[in-house]
């Protein structure tokens, strides 16, 4: 089989849920990573199991509808049957779009590594973090996006060559970004691999300072619940839920928020919980692997503090 | 401004999940169903935009006949008619195909749905029906606005936002905050009895996956307190037992 993957970077380094992806296709054949915008270690994707990197620069990146037709160019040119992408906002939108242009199999927010003894089987998450489903993927060519933290990465293998490839991709002129804002110099949320998350119990947008500060100590991305982000104390794209971004980070640490339903949909996947709350019964310490029952005010500064010896 | 509102019929997001027949089906039984959360924004949000500019609402849902209260709602929310496709919604490229195969020759200005629905969450349909169509789409927009036949929003991405601008036709993934969801008044609810809600059989698209079973996630073993006043136990114990430090 041979398999496309899509890498996409940050600050000019290839994504670690881009190399889950590497490692997803290395599990199937041969590799050819395809980068679209300015990496400068394009051929440590080697590494994990490419056995060439494509190059195209003047996407920048691209928006899905770029993405989508660039990847649906590269891979009939190289005569690949598999896409594999790296779950993100690009590639939700390139998927469905490469879904109906080479007529294949689409399957979104996949764990884990296919299972191709009989037929092509990939488990997928369902019902908002509350399930997983099994789907076989009958059609010729399929495209995958991998959920984050799902694959181990080994990261054994030797630098791929990496091949400038000039492309012609004509964008869409009935649609245009005209501005792009993003936040700067911190970690981002849906790629974190450790999360700082708090919620009404810091009582306003004032308090978040040490929510910010220990998120510094660990190099983790802060976060926040619904109430939280529908009263403007923090930014949407932190909150975390049914309705919010769903992260599957190594920690998640939850500050004065309950843990309602839809606030665990979005955190389900977590490997590790931390909770800490002032009251006993809220629902996140059924979810939580360890607890702490106080104050945030008391037992945020001093848990930073624990950190900083220990790190 | 015609506008199609495609909605999910989907369990209410306290249900209880669980699996019947060795694993293969949903097992609906004492299951709220609601419209999907994503999509009631979708409808709140071609509420509004009729409010501003005029035209019709038509809601559309792939499913079988169990979806019809939930159609019902869609229209006392302010749908003015309303499509079941009867057929379970159990692909997404199958979704998109009928969906666009029903709008191909209706000629509507907008087509918005959710961003993804909250039991498959493929998240792919709203790109698909674009594609079939040959009208850009956009997801997931957290604003939308519509000055002639331009429409202009934000739409989230990765850490940040873009501005969007596009022509219409168009497809829209909504999700929150682009509108406020709205509850039926009693005169929706009544007048929502009278209004068509025709039933189309599927034109038999293409499906691009089989539902093989589903599983659900192992149990979590109970939460280990620490005391407030340790918290360097805690520190020991992500670095030492969980490993993740």
């Amino acid at each position: 089989m041979k398999v496309l993957v899509y890498i996409e970077s940050d600050g000019g380094v290839i994504k670690k849920s881009s190399l889950e992806a590497l490692t997803v296709a290395a599990s199937l054949g041969e590799v050819v990573g395809v980068v679209l915008d300015e990496v400068t270690n394009a051929a440590d994707a080697g590494k994990y199991g490419a056995s060439k990197v494509l190059t195209v620069s003047g996407l920048n990146g691209g928006s899905s509808e770029d993405v989508g037709n660039a990847l649906a160019e590269l891979s009939s040119i190289e005569s690949a049957d598999v896409i594999v992408m790296a779950h993100s906002s690009v590639s939700e939108g390139a998927s469905g779009r490469l879904g109906v242009k080479l007529n294949a199999s689409v399957a979104t927010n996949v764990i884990g590594l296919p299972d191709t003894s009989s037929g092509f089987k990939v488990k997928r998450g369902v019902y908002t973090g509350k399930a997983f489903l099994m789907v076989d993927l009958p059609k010729a060519k399929k495209v995958l996006t991998i959920k984050k933290n799902s694959v181990e990465l080994s990261g054994t293998g030797n630098e791929a060559p990496v091949e400038a490839v000039s492309l012609e991709v004509t964008s869409d002129i009935r649609i245009a970004v005209k501005e792009v804002m993003k936040q700067k110099g911190d970690v981002l949320l849906p790629e974190a691999d450790l999360v700082v998350s708090a919620g009404r119990g810091l009582k306003g947008p004032e308090n978040w300072g040490m929510i910010e500060e220990l998120a510094k100590t660990l190099g983790a991305a802060t976060a926040c619940s619904k109430p939280v982000s529908d009263a403007d104390w923090r930014p949407h794209h932190e909150h975390v839920g049914q309705t919010g971004i769903k992260v599957s980070p190594n920690l998640y640490i939850a500050v004065g928020i309950s843990g309602a339903i839809q606030h665990l949909a979005g955190v389900s996947s977590s490997k590790v919980i931390v909770v800490i709350n002032t009251d006993a019964e809220a629902p996140f310490f059924k979810a939580a692997d360890y607890g702490i029952l106080g104050d945030a005010f008391d037992v945020i500064p001093k848990l930073n503090d624990a950190l900083k010896n220990a790190l | 401004m015609k506008i199609l509102v495609c909605i999910t019929h989907v369990p209410d997001t306290t249900s209880k999940i669980a699996f019947v027949e060795g694993n293969k089906k949903f097992d609906a039984n004492g299951v709220q169903f609601i419209i999907g959360p994503y999509d009631d924004y979708a409808l709140a949000r071609a509420v509004e935009l009729k409010e501003q500019h005029g035209g019709s609402i038509t809601v559309l849902n792939v499913g079988g006949i169990d979806t019809e209260v939930t159609i019902r709602k869609g229209l006392a929310i302010g749908a003015d008619e309303a499509v079941r496709i009867n057929a379970e919604p159990d692909d997404s490229m199958f979704v998109a195909s009928e969906i666009a195969n029903y709008a191909k020759d209706k000629d509507f200005d907008l087509i918005l749905m959710g961003r993804e629905s909250i039991d498959n969450n493929g998240g792919v349909v709203h790109a698909m029906v674009g594609v079939l169509l040959d009208i850009p789409s956009v997801s997931p927009a957290m604003r939308l606005d519509i000055d002639g036949s331009t429409a202009n929003m934000d739409k989230e991405i990765d850490g940040g936002k873009e501005v969007v601008e596009a022509s219409l036709p168009l497809v829209v993934g909504c999700q929150e905050p682009i509108a406020e969801w709205k509850i039926p008044n009693m005169r929706g609810i009544m007048s929502a009895r009278t209004k068509t809600l025709t039933v189309l059989e599927p034109s038999g698209a293409d499906k691009g996956t089989s539902i093989e079973n589903y599983e659900l996630p192992a149990e979590k073993s109970a939460c280990k307190m620490v005391d407030a006043s340790n918290v360097e136990e805690l520190v020991d114990l992500l670095k030492n037992e969980a490993k993740i430090l």
